[in-house]
Formats: C-alpha cells, sequence, structure tokens
C-alpha cells in the first residue's frame, strides 16, 4: 500500500517538476511548481516525517509560492521571447544536473549501510516534532539561531535598499485620523432662507 | 455487527473512512444550507427588513432553492479566460475547505480517552492552518484566469491580506500550542476539560495568562474575519470598488462553489476558535466523574456534539453580526491593522506566554 502511494505521488513530483521547466505560460509553471511542493509533502508523510511536511506546505506553497505567483502574474514578459535564446545554455545546464546526480551518488555510496526501511523519522522521541525541537535546540540550537539571524539581517537590508524617503509626499498620519472628533470635523450652521452661508 | 465487521477483515478501516468522510460532507453540506440562511436572516434583521420568506415556512428552504438555481444555470466561461484555471480555482476552493475537516474532532469517542475525528493527525493544528493558507491560491486563480481587471484586482488584495493575517493567525495558534504542550487537536481539547472556567480563552487556573489569552482569541476572531473575506475585511469582493472583486466573472455552478467554500471555511474557522479556545466538545459546567461513568458513553458523545455545535453556531452569529454592523476597512487601515498592531500583540503574547510556561508550568 506504501508503496503504491509512494510510487504514484514520486511519479506526480517528478511530472509536474517536468512541467514546471515545459509550460509555456509562466503562470502554469508557478502552478506545476505548487503541485511539486505540495507532492513532497506528501511523500514526507509517507516516510512519517509529518511536522516538516506540514511545514513545507504552510512556508513554501502557503507563502514563498503565493508570492512568486504575485510577481509572475503582475509581469508583462513576452515569455516565449525570452526563451528564444534558452537553447544555448544547454551545456551548462547539463553541467550542473551532471554535478547534482554525481553528488547524491556520491551520498548513496558513502553511505553504504543505509536502510531504507529502518528509517525512524522519530529517533529517542515519540513524535518527529519533539525529535527535531530535541536536536535543533540543543545540538544545534547555535545554527539554527544563527540562520534566524541572516534572515532577519536580510529582511532588514531589504528595506533599507526599498525605503525612500521622498520629498513633497502626502502621507497617512493615522493617529490624527483616529484621534478626529465630531467637534472637529462637522460645524452646525442655520442658514437664513436666501441668503446661504 | 462485530461478526459483520470480521467478515469485512482489512476493507473494514477504509470502508469505516469512507463512510465518516460521506457523513461528514453531507452534514456540512446541510448545515451550510441553513447556516447561509441564518446568516441573511441575521443580516437582515439588523436592517429591520424580513429577509429570504417566501420559499418554504420561514424561508426555510431558501438555500435548496438558490442550488438548484446555481446548478441548472449555463456556465459561461470569458473569451480570453485561462479555461483550465477558470474552472480549476473554485473547484479547488471547495476540496481545501472540505479536506480541513478532515483532521477536526468533533465529539469524544465512545472509549475512553478516545475521540471522533477521520484521522487524528499528530500534527492537526499546523494541517488546519496549512490548509487554510493555501485557501488563497482558488481566489488567486480565480481572479487571474478570468483575464479581466476587477477580478485581478480582487485578487492581489486578498493573497497581501492572506498572507499578512496568516502570520498573527500563526502566533496566536503558537500560545495555545504553548499551553497543551501537543498539537494534536484531540489533546488540546482535552487540556480545556472541567468547565468553562479551564477553557483557554478563559484560563482560570493558570490565572495571569487569562490577560493573554482572552485577547489572543478576540485576535483570532478578527484575524479569521480578514482570513475568510468577511466584512469588514471582505475587500477582495468590494462591491463599492471592484463589483464582486475575483468573483465577478464567475455565474452558475462555479460561482457555487466558491460562495460554498467560502462559508465552509468560515465554519472551519468557527470550529477551530471552538476547540483551540472554547473548549471544543466540553460543556460550561463539568460533570462529575461518578455521574459520568454511569451514563452510557453514547449520550456522553452525542452531549459532546451538541456542545460543539452550539458553540460553532454562537461563533457564526458573532460573524454574522460583525458582518451586519460594521462597516467595511480601507486598505491600508487593513494592512496596518494586521502588521502593526495585530503581529506585535501577538509576538509579544508568545513570549509572555512562552516565558510562564517554563517558569511556572501549567495546570491543567
Amino acid at each position: 500500500m506504501a508503496l503504491i502511494a509512494f510510487g504514484l505521488i514520486a511519479a506526480v513530483v517528478i511530472l509536474s517538476a517536468l512541467f514546471v521547466i515545459a509550460a509555456r505560460n509562466p503562470v502554469h509553471s508557478v502552478l506545476w511548481l505548487i503541485l511539486a511542493f505540495f507532492s513532497s509533502a506528501g511523500l514526507m508523510v509517507l516516510i512519517g516525517a509529518e511536522f516538516l511536511a506540514m511545514l513545507l506546505i504552510v512556508v513554501y506553497v502557503g507563502a514563498v509560492a503565493v508570492l512568486f505567483l504575485f510577481v509572475v502574474m503582475m509581469l508583462d514578459v513576452d515569455f516565449v521571447e525570452l526563451k528564444q535564446g534558452s537553447l544555448g545554455y544547454w551545456p551548462f545546464a547539463l553541467l550542473i544536473g551532471v554535478i547534482l546526480v554525481a553528488e547524491l551518488a556520491l551520498v548513496w555510496s558513502a553511505s553504504g549501510s543505509l536502510n531504507f526501511d529502518a528509517f525512524d523519522p522519530s529517533p529517542g522521541a515519540e513524535t518527529n516534532t519533539e525529535a527535531i525541537g530535541a536536536v535543533m535546540y540543543t545540538q544545534y540550537l547555535l545554527l539554527f539561531q544563527l540562520a534566524g539571524f541572516i534572515l532577519l539581517v536580510a529582511m532588514i537590508g531589504a528595506i533599507v535598499l526599498t525605503l525612500r524617503h521622498r520629498p513633497n509626499v502626502r502621507r497617512q498620519n493615522v493617529s490624527a485620523q483616529t484621534g478626529r472628533r465630531r467637534a472637529d470635523a462637522t460645524e452646525l450652521k442655520d442658514p437664513a432662507p436666501g441668503q446661504g452661508i | 455487527m462485530s461478526n459483520a465487521i470480521e467478515s469485512l477483515g482489512s476493507l473494514w478501516g477504509p470502508l469505516l473512512v469512507l463512510g465518516q468522510i460521506g457523513l461528514f460532507t453531507l452534514v456540512l453540506l446541510l448545515s451550510i444550507a441553513f447556516l447561509l440562511l441564518l446568516d441573511r436572516k441575521i443580516w437582515a434583521g439588523v436592517m429591520m427588513r424580513k429577509g429570504p420568506n417566501v420559499v418554504g415556512p420561514f424561508g426555510l428552504l431558501q438555500s435548496f432553492a438558490d442550488f438548484g438555481k446555481f446548478l441548472l444555470k449555463e456556465i459561461v466561461i470569458p473569451a480570453g479566460a485561462n479555461k483550465f484555471v477558470f474552472i480549476f480555482a473554485p473547484i479547488l476552493t471547495c476540496t481545501l475547505a472540505f479536506a480541513a475537516w478532515a483532521a477536526i474532532p468533533v465529539a469524544p469517542g465512545i472509549e475512553d480517552g478516545t475521540s471522533w475525528v477521520i484521522s487524528d493527525l499528530n500534527v492537526g493544528v499546523l494541517y488546519l492552518f496549512a490548509i487554510s493558507s493555501l485557501g488563497v491560491y482558488g481566489i488567486i486563480m480565480g481572479g487571474w484566469a478570468s483575464n479581466s481587471k476587477y477580478p485581478f484586482l480582487g485578487a492581489l488584495r486578498s493573497a497581501a491580506q492572506m498572507v499578512s493575517y496568516e502570520v498573527s493567525i500563526g502566533f496566536v495558534i503558537i500560545t495555545v500550542i504553548l499551553m497543551v504542550g501537543s498539537m494534536n487537536l484531540s489533546d488540546i481539547v482535552n487540556n480545556q476539560t472541567g468547565g468553562l472556567q479551564n477553557w483557554h480563552a478563559f484560563s482560570f487556573q493558570n490565572f495571569p495568562l487569562i490577560v493573554v489569552m482572552f485577547p489572543m482569541f478576540v485576535i483570532f476572531f478578527i484575524s479569521a474575519l480578514a482570513e475568510t473575506n468577511r466584512p469588514p475585511f471582505d475587500l477582495p469582493e468590494a462591491e463599492s470598488e471592484l463589483v464582486a472583486g475575483y468573483q465577478v466573472e464567475y455565474g452558475s455552478t462555479p460561482y457555487l462553489l466558491f460562495m460554498l467554500g467560502e462559508y465552509l471555511n468560515i465554519v472551519l474557522m468557527c470550529a477551530m476558535m471552538t476547540i483551540l479556545f472554547l473548549g471544543g466538545w466540553h460543556g460550561p459546567v463539568a460533570i462529575g466523574a461518578n455521574a459520568a461513568g454511569s451514563m452510557p458513553p453514547l449520550l456522553l458523545s452525542l452531549a459532546g456534539l451538541f456542545w460543539f455545535m452550539l458553540k460553532i453556531l454562537f461563533l457564526f452569529f458573532l460573524f454574522a453580526m460583525v458582518k451586519a454592523i460594521v462597516p467595511r476597512y480601507r486598505y491600508d487601515q487593513l494592512m496596518r491593522l494586521g502588521w502593526k498592531i495585530f503581529l506585535p500583540t501577538s509576538l509579544a503574547a508568545v513570549l509572555v506566554v512562552a516565558g510562564y510556561v517554563t517558569y511556572f508550568g501549567v495546570q491543567s
């Protein structure tokens, strides 16, 4: 049963990954990418890494891919024209592919005794979540905190790069808006007939 | 009964799950039909109108008449629309809204310590959070595939809005997880046993935390309004600016699916609030262990289901009242509320609750 499920989901991952690069419409590419993410989360559920699976969906599908889609939809680029010269890059792409496969083979041969059937998603803990937490907040605490810090720096950097204080721009003053009372904004007049105010 | 189970052998498990899925779907669809009517009746009542009152007694069958109308209309796909995505978007919205219910525990089980839920996930809260964060795709895809200006603007607004409010919802959920120490929804409900004072929204047993947890409940409620695109945060479909936002080009069955998904999400958010803050299936008054022991377990289970549905109904009533009495937000006000008020507040609450749990521990 698990084997059939693995075969199906893995096939979906590979096919959708292929369609990501084969689709003509960039929006379709992103949609296929989302399907690939989603199915990878399914693979993680199958091996029992449920926490990682859910995080993959929340972070990548729920946030990152939304922004991808957001940007791709708003771009008005002629992607057909952009793709014209892309075939010229194939030696480079081939090189990257070969490196990736070589690395995988290296890992495979180095861990010759690796037994995938004996894979334990929650070593020394009751659930996958606890196992990850126990490792992340003890052994790898420094690296984990550093990664968070790097993200913070990147975020502040992005804000600094895009923040511009242009003069003569009207800005909302929220406290003035919410602090407005009826007496400051309206005035009751009693105009005499035929005279107006 | 047990003979029949044995004769089915290994088929029994999948059949049971299928039956439960069918039951959930049926009950959900029927309740949505009447909740929709309730929504319109409350709205009408606040405006001193009568609301739908023609089809059936008190208009009770109005939703079924609407259902028939939506099904029988012709599906119009606008020229230049992306056909596949256009049809797929409402289906996705509706499917995701149903899928989330797989992890919702609705009542205590017949056997002690179990709960009635299709799939008792260890990461139930995260699953719900993940599924509700996927809801934005139906809207974005629908808006984009319509190939029209208003739907596209509505979709963009919706994407920004839902991504923003998810952040504070996430932090609020973390405060609850910290108090319980588990992400299993049944564990979260069972942590609130023993009457009203033990519900997370009030949590008198961890007294200082009520100062944090009740505001967190309010923040979750308001964020849920924004997450489901309900008034006062219905900017993606603001009729005075965008006609109907991402739904402009939709009619007939696809529109029905969008609306169904929207209401299912509202009820789902109510169920989440019930589970996380209002004690799930536990009643407001604790039953003594002796009294509970003498009652048949089926009765206890049904009583749990009753309380669960009553709480959802109460929260839905609040949703409907908010729709009736609150004017729509401006877009910059919406973003300010999400990022400048809710996010810092909920982040501070996570720190406070985490500190409390670390130094004093929680009594449950």
